[in-house]
């Protein structure tokens, strides 16, 4: 075969693996190519995050609005400090809207859902969710349970 | 360098798998001669020609080409004088993913950076001495054992060596294409004044072209000299390989155990 | 009972020497890089032999084995409820291990052997040697070629195995299943991480490719010039390829993936 032949296919080939690795990178792994959407932050005290990790989701009814940045543990109060980026342009999240960590399945991965509250005023960047509740646990459910409390 | 030998051999010792091949051969080989190498097969003339290559190193001894000592030269430097070197391997040892054309290019494209036309010419003229301009195109599946020798010797002259060492370049070939290759063998050496290594067990055609030649059996030359000193040699063994006997000296043996012993008539308990 | 102990010590100082042999062999290859303008198009045809003609068992593969994970996922998560997990678990199999390894056996057995045999076949019919005597150096100019080849043909031929398994799952679990497939998408965007998994395992296709290519134009190189000599050699490669590439892939999934 002539060699001219050969480097197309050869470079139809490696485009190919570019290709597939384009496709591991938007689609499977979801990276986004708009990866530097703005985004503002906000945060939210949680006495027991359970299983929840950087990275995570922020949805509200259902949709994502941002992400996990990082979770700290606060020295003073031995609370668990949650982090989030959530997108710019969901700029209205009432002030008095709970933060709430649930779990999607039985036994998929946990995120943060806001439950909207009805105040006029919005969060603005860098504010504390003044409501949470923690993760569901069930051993902690169960043991109450069975302890009949 | 005003010797006139351009490969000399000294004391070389060689052994392979245990087995002692060379022991203590010594050999001159005069520049700008045809010198046959001859012996019985399997007594190492290959080996001796890998080792006047480099691609063997002898366990002790000398081996001088042109002035180097070829077992002591960097890789670099054993590259650079094997090109002035030609080799016609016993296979011929065509590369087959290649055509005849491009086989005997090979060695042009990869050590000059002549223009394409002019490699064309110099290939062209190649396979013409050897007669097979008109198989230019074909595969080396496609060719005859003595084809693909004709085309192996196209290659190894193609950087015109000053130095050929052709491998039993006689067998398989037809009387016609034998009585070409002598005439190639000769030509070469007398027009491009080529030094010459002949190796073949082929005592007539080799001593109708060579100006030397020397046999070599047992480790050792036994005779050397011109053609009309070894057939006026005075050693049995010389005589004995010359004229073709089965029974003498030399042994047709591959070296084993006494035969009764082998056959399993003489055990003991 | 000695005899058995000397022929254990015989072998394993057999290993050992061709552990050096190998090594030194390596050395050899790697530090003679052709000229770019010479190397380039030697190359380029080796990756169009080792990599392009493996193509189609790769891809077809791929898709079988994707369809498989499609299948037996959907059976075994169903039984908890959580089909819709299946997107997740076809593309963290896939992505971290079984893209990278099933593609490296099946690059032992299609490219390797054929490595094997064909520099074994022209180190039995002297062309190295004949190359050797022109002042070519068979390293550089056969050798080398074919061992890069693989190296950048494995990650290459990895990522389109995966691509493919991932495609032949979602037909599976999305168009015939019936999962919905927000969530199949949805579940492995949020699970697979693309410096973790994926990257990890291009790595590793990386390491399994020069490996698999090591071993594979080693035994060309070393074998005995005989048919027989050959056969053997072949067959050493698919089988040395597939060990290594097991046992290295245990090494560097505890080194990416284990908690230490
Ligand atoms: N690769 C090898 N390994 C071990 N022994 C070899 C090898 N090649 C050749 N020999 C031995 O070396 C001897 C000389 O071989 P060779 O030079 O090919 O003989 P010739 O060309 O004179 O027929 C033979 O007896 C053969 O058994
Ligand atoms: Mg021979």
């Amino acid at each position: 075969m002539a060699q001219r032949t050969v480097e197309i296919i050869v470079g139809l080939f490696m485009i190919a693996g570019l290709a597939a690795l384009l496709f591991m990178a938007l689609q499977v792994s979801g990276l986004s190519p708009k990866a530097a959407e703005s985004t503002y932050t906000l945060y939210a005290n949680f006495n027991d995050t359970g299983g929840l990790t950087p990275r995570g989701r922020i949805s509200m009814a259902g949709v994502t609005i941002g992400t996990i940045d990082s979770i700290t543990l606060d020295k003073k109060t031995f609370q668990a400090r949650v982090k989030m980026a959530i997108h710019s342009d969901v700029d209205n999240i009432p002030a008095d809207s709970a933060a709430v960590i649930r779990t999607s399945g039985l036994l998929g991965e946990q995120y943060i859902d806001v439950s909207v509250g009805g105040d006029m005023d919005s969060l603005k960047p860098g504010d504390t969710f003044y409501s949470t509740q923690s993760a569901m646990n069930l051993e902690r459910l169960i043991s109450n349970f069975a302890s009949g409390r | 360098m005003g010797s006139s030998a351009y490969i000399s051999l000294e004391n070389v010792v060689f052994s392979r798998s245990g087995r002692r091949i060379f022991d203590g051969i010594s050999l001159d080989i005069p520049r700008g001669k045809v010198t046959a190498i001859m012996g019985p097969s399997g007594t190492g003339k290959t080996t001796l020609l890998k080792l006047i290559g480099g691609q063997l190193r002898p366990d002790s001894g000398s081996i001088r080409v042109d002035g180097h000592e070829v077992p002591r030269l960097k890789r670099t430097a054993l590259y650079a004088l094997r090109q002035k070197m030609g080799m016609l391997f016993q296979s011929g040892a065509l590369f087959t993913d290649l055509s005849v054309f491009e086989n005997v290019a090979f060695p042009i494209r990869v050590h000059t950076n002549l223009p394409e036309d002019m490699i064309r010419d110099i290939v062209l003229m190649k396979l013409e001495a050897v007669g097979l301009r008109g198989a230019r195109d074909l595969m080396p599946s496609e060719l005859s054992g003595g084809m693909t020798r004709r085309v192996a010797l196209a290659r190894s002259i193609a950087l015109d060596p000053e130095l050929i060492m052709y491998d039993e370049p006689f067998t398989g070939q037809d009387p016609i294409a034998m009585g070409v290759l002598v005439k190639l063998i000769r030509d070469l050496n007398s027009s491009m004044g080529l030094t010459s290594v002949l190796v073949s067990h082929d005592v007539t055609e080799s001593l109708s072209i060579c100006h030397f030649a020397c046999i070599i059996a047992d480790g050792k030359v036994i005779g050397q000299g011109t053609p009309e000193e070894l057939r006026a040699h005075e050693s049995e063994r010389v005589q004995q390989f010359l004229q073709g006997q089965p029974d003498g000296p030399v042994p047709f043996h591959y070296p084993a155990e006494d035969a009764t012993t082998d056959f399993g008539l003489g055990r003991k308990a | 009972m000695l005899d058995r102990v000397r022929a254990l010590g015989q072998t394993g100082i057999n290993v050992i020497v061709s552990f050096g042999r190998s090594g030194q062999f390596l050395f050899g290859v790697l530090r003679g890089v052709p000229k770019p303008a010479v190397g380039f198009p030697l190359l380029v045809r080796q990756i169009y032999s080792v990599g392009v003609l493996s193509l189609a068992i790769v891809v077809v593969s791929g898709l079988f084995i994707g369809m498989v994970l499609g299948l037996q996922g959907y059976t075994i998560l169903s039984d908890y409820g959580s089909e819709s997990a299946i997107g997740q678990m076809i593309a963290l199999t896939l992505v971290r291990e079984l893209g990278p390894v099933v593609t490296a056996l099946l690059f032992a057995g299609r490219a390797g052997s054929a490595l094997t045999a064909e520099i074994g076949l022209m180190k039995a019919t002297e062309q190295l040697s004949s190359m050797e005597m022109m002042g070519v150096d068979p390293l550089r100019r056969v050798i080398s070629p074919r061992l890069w080849a693989g190296f950048y043909t494995m990650p290459v031929l990895a990522l389109i195995f995966s691509v493919v398994g991932i495609w032949g799952g979602m037909l599976v679990g999305v168009e015939w299943l019936g999962v919905y497939d927000g969530s199949f998408w949805g579940n492995m965007q949020s699970s697979v991480e693309f410096v973790d998994d994926v990257l990890n395992g291009v790595i590793k296709s990386v390491v399994f490719g020069f490996v698999c290519a090591w071993i594979a134009v080693y035994q060309g190189y070393d074998c005995v010039p005989t048919s027989a000599g050959i056969s053997s050699a072949t067959t050493k490669t698919v089988v040395y390829s597939s060990l290594a590439v097991l046992g290295l892939d245990f090494v560097l999934t505890a080194v990416m993936f284990g908690n230490f």
